[in-house]
């Protein structure tokens, strides 16, 4: 129920979180240690481009690649069609880039 | 078409690597809500963020921790996996890549585990 233009969408946003979910189960490996705090997060990311680069890149490609899979998933399991089908993908992807996007800019240049 | 039969079956090992993808694929969908709302607190409420966090070190918060981390992993390896079945010309290697994929998530989320404990 993909068409192209969807299907290329998913397997590219694919292809360039790759890295990025590796270097973020690196991270998280990295920051564990000692516990969590949000000092200790917002040492991290907090003015830091890269970090903004790195998470808003990974919240664009998320909110497309989400949007798409879960669009999937209501149609195969869901059933849905036609509108609803499409609602359900646009609602997804604007969710999760606006709470992404929120939660970016929070932890970097808020 | 006994091999398509076979490849539906559910005690198919590669139906288990669709199943896997499927559900842990909706699994990140429904947690990433939440992970973002959680992060925009270092805006809204650090204090708050900061009572979030320390929930982490609670025994049954870790265990679910090292859940998302395998969920994150197994996603990202079966994903690759998928891709390289639909665009390289490999085939007769399926079982081995499901099983390596699965194997390496595991491997991340264990290290992941035993950093966190």
């Amino acid at each position: 129920m993909l068409n192209m233009r969807l299907y290329m969408l998913q397997r590219i946003t694919a292809l360039l979180m790759a890295p990025l979910v590796l270097g973020h189960l690196a991270t998280m490996i990295y920051a564990i240690q000692g516990g969590l705090s949000a000092a200790e997060i917002l040492g991290r990311t907090q003015g830091s481009i890269l970090w903004f680069l790195f998470y808003g890149t990974f919240v664009v490609a998320v909110a497309i690649h989400g949007a798409i899979g879960v669009r999937t998933v209501a149609s195969e399991w869901g059933g849905l069609r036609g509108a609803a089908l499409d609602g359900v993908m646009w609602i997804t992807g604007l969710g999760l880039f606006m709470l992404g996007a929120r939660a970016v800019w929070a932890v970097t240049f808020a | 078409m006994r091999a398509a039969r076979g490849i539906t079956s559910r005690a198919h090992p590669l139906w288990l690597a669709y199943i896997l993808h499927r559900v842990s694929g909706l699994a990140l969908a429904v947690f990433l809500p939440l992970h973002f709302w959680v992060l925009a607190m270092a805006m809204t409420d650090p204090a708050r963020l900061d009572g979030f966090l320390h929930l982490t070190e609670a025994g049954l918060v870790k265990l679910a921790e090292f859940g998302l981390v395998f969920l994150l992993a197994v996603h990202m390896f079966g994903g690759v996996r998928l891709m390289a079945l639909e665009w390289l010309p490999w085939s007769a290697s399926q079982k081995t890549l499901a099983a390596g994929a699965t194997a390496a998530s595991f491997l991340i989320a264990a290290l992941f585990f035993l950093k966190a404990i």
